[in-house]
């Protein structure tokens, strides 16, 4: 019955907690070895509905299959095929490095003969060779973050599930964690990866925003650029980003803050642009040279969750 | 059941265990310390009870029975009454602990060879002193009576405790095999009591359950390291009793070391099932603390008497495990039984810890929720 290329096909699932909706009736079908990126903001069901992907939380109502096994029956042998990486550093801080890796070689039972060179393998990944010895609560969080993922493929899973891997990490350290997402994902894993950070969307081949426990969008970062964002983004340098927000949103422009600038979202670029230059001169806010830009997948993200 | 899981979970336990100091102390300092404490303190504050007489027979049997309560050594005889008002007024204010009243036909009866009561008046606030005054008082009444038949203390508070295989009449001989079993649950289950609630609190449980861990590896291979550690707690305390306190062990130190080890897997499942349920680790130290230290030192007939325990309290005492491990170890120090003489209790034990165990894997649930 499940296809032999999907890694994760589910169907209406939903968790509450209480009265409190956290995941409302998703669905999801993952194939094999893509890079999955499932989006959101803080709050919005991610970590829940990953839970319920790895066995770890039963689903309210719903159901369907991970790795070919059922998630309502079928949940230890799920956890056989696949690695897990929570958001919360999971590793033993009062372990060594070694220490670490050895703990979960014993625990998927990775074979005596194949030990040494995961070992090995997971050391060169995170670049810890020359620290194993160290306890890992000494590691800065890039390295920790490293050796986590390093930790969950240790049995070489065939579906990774990563839970906002990148988060609290310095920019450097995320590209590069990125790189280790596509090099195992070039070694035929499939991938499926939560992140807040909206500039993260475009490395995954396929991407669902999750919103409020909803799914408000899915598709490659391509097609959500074309289907999602007819309209013009202007972005304006401006000295006051927040008052500017205001008094724009007020005469009913749906902007958001950049940094230092704001994006607007209009219809037509030409006829709009004046009238912002009136608004923010009125409200007394020096305004730099508006410019059309290429709309960001945050650009779409932040129009999709206005419109929802 | 993977091996090889076991052993990585014990192996990563015990290196933690090592890396921590509060542990390391709990599990070696603190038993080494009850130990000493409970050794000396118990047994130095009952040595000279202070005691007042008041003989209203003033025979030459009434002469010999006091001198044998002052010749023993634990009795201190601070003054000779002739008023029984004087006997309140000497215990109300602290100036005797024991009070010694012998009737006036205390003579006669005895010659009559009819039943003869004395009355002994203890401080009861003092419950422990009290209760080891009685095994005193009746160690020598006893003596007394091989002599004359017939004489029958009386104390107020019910005397008939464990003192009989107490030969030497050493309190001692009886606190510290309580203490031995005591320290037993108490450490050890409070030792293992914050390693599951540990790894939730940490977060490192959630990543734990995402692996094909089963539930039994986990606790199987938690319990391992505290087991090795409660049994290395179990012969030092063993040498201690033996060593420092002079309390002869009667019976076989194999047959103590087997039912102690049956014990200590009772009292480190009984842990990880406290540590499971809590998932904090301050609740759980609360929980062990208030579900064995509290029973095992008030209930197990350690340091009360159970026969002096209200009846309510006395039925309680049954489901309490230590109770019958206290009775076990001082029943093969002082008395040197066989497994035959104490195999109920080591039944129930078995009992205890298999279905501690079979609960708590019920209760580690592979799930967040
Ligand atoms: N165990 C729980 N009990 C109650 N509420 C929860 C629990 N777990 C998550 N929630 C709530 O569900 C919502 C979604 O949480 P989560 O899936 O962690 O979001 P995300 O990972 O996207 O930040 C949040 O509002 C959170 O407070
Ligand atoms: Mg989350």
């Amino acid at each position: 019955m499940i296809e032999n290329d999907i890694a994760v096909q589910v169907r209406d699932l939903r968790r509450t907690f209480g009265s409190f909706v956290a995941v409302d009736n998703i669905s999801l079908r993952v194939e094999k070895g893509e890079i999955f990126g499932f989006l959101g903001p803080n709050g919005a069901g991610k970590s829940t509905t990953i839970r319920m992907l790895c066995g770890l939380l039963k689903p309210t109502s719903g159901g369907g299959s991970v790795a070919g096994f059922d998630i309502l029956s079928e949940s230890e042998s799920i956890k056989q095929s696949i690695g897990y990486m929570s958001q919360r550093f999971s590793l033993y801080d009062d372990l060594t490095i070694e220490e670490n890796i050895n703990f979960f070689s014993g625990i998927y039972n990775v074979p005596r003969q194949k030990r040494a060179e995961r070992k090995d393998f997971i050391l060169s990944i995170s670049g810890l060779h020359e620290r194993k010895e160290e306890l890992t609560k000494n590691l800065p969080t890039g390295f920790k973050q490293r050796l986590a993922l390093g930790c969950a493929v240790l049995h070489d899973p065939s579906i990774l599930f990563l839970d906002e891997p990148t988060s609290g990490v310095d920019p450097m350290s995320r590209r590069n964690f990125w790189k280790l997402i596509y090099d195992m994902a070039g070694r035929g894993t499939t991938v499926f990866v939560t992140t807040h950070y909206m500039d993260e969307a475009d490395y995954c081949g396929r991407l669902a925003l999750i919103y409020r426990g909803k799914i408000v969008a899915e598709g490659t970062p391509a097609d959500l650029r074309l289907r999602f964002m007819k309209q013009d983004v202007l972005e304006i340098p401006v000295d006051r980003p927040v008052e500017a927000l205001e008094s724009l949103e007020k005469e009913g422009l749906e902007s958001a803050i950049f940094g230092s600038a704001l994006h607007v979202v209009v219809d037509d670029a030409a006829t709009e642009i004046p009238r912002i230059e009136r608004i923010l001169s009125a409200a007394n806010i020096r305004a730099g040279k508006i410019e059309k830009i290429l709309p960001s997948l945050e650009d779409v993200f932040v129009a999709l969750i206005e419109s929802s | 059941m993977s091996i090889l899981r076991v052993k990585a979970i014990t192996k990563k336990e015990f290196i933690q265990v090592g890396r921590d100091t509060f542990s390391l102390l709990m599990a070696f300092l603190m038993p080494v310390m009850l130990l000493v404490i409970f050794g000396y303190a118990i047994t130095l504050d009952v040595n000279k009870i202070r005691t007042v007489v008041y003989d209203q027979d003033k025979s030459s049997e009434s002469r010999e029975l006091i001198s044998r309560f002052r010749d023993c050594g634990y009795f201190t005889v601070e003054a000779y009454l002739d008023n029984h008002l004087d006997i309140d007024s000497n215990l109300d204010s602290g100036n005797a602990f024991a009070a010694i009243w012998i009737p006036r036909d205390f003579s006669k009866k005895l010659q009559a060879r009819i039943d003869s009561p004395i009355q002994i008046i203890l401080d009861g606030s003092d419950s422990n002193t009290a209760t080891i005054a009685q095994g005193y008082i009746l160690a020598i009444t006893e003596e007394y009576n091989a002599k004359f038949r017939g004489v029958r203390a009386v104390p107020l508070v019910d005397a008939r405790i464990r003192v009989w295989y107490n030969t030497e009449l050493k309190s001692r001989n009886f606190i510290v095999p309580g203490l031995i079993a005591v320290i037993m649950s108490v450490i050890v289950a409070l030792l293992t009591s914050l390693t599951i609630a540990r790894e939730w609190e940490r977060g490192t449980m959630e990543q734990l359950i995402s692996t094909p861990v089963k539930t039994s590896e986990l606790i199987l291979g938690k319990l391992i390291p505290y087991f090795v550690i409660g049994l290395i707690d179990t012969l030092v305390a063993i040498g201690m009793s033996v060593f420092l306190f002079d309390v002869a062990l009667r019976g076989s130190i194999v047959l103590l070391i087997a039912l102690s080890s049956i014990f200590l897997f009772g009292s480190l499942s009984f842990g990880i099932f406290i540590s499971i349920i809590s998932k904090s680790q301050v609740l759980a130290a609360q929980m062990a603390m208030i579900g064995t230290f509290l029973p095992a030192f008030l209930l197990s007939g350690f340091m009360f008497a159970i026969s002096n325990m209200p009846k309510p309290l006395q039925v309680l005492t049954y489901a309490v495990p230590a109770r019958y491990f206290v009775s076990i170890v001082k029943s093969i120090f002082l008395k040197g039984s066989t497994l035959t003489m104490i195999g109920v209790e080591a039944l129930l034990l078995v009992i205890y810890a298999v279905a501690v165990f079979m609960i708590a894997n019920r209760k580690l649930a592979k799930r967040i929720m």
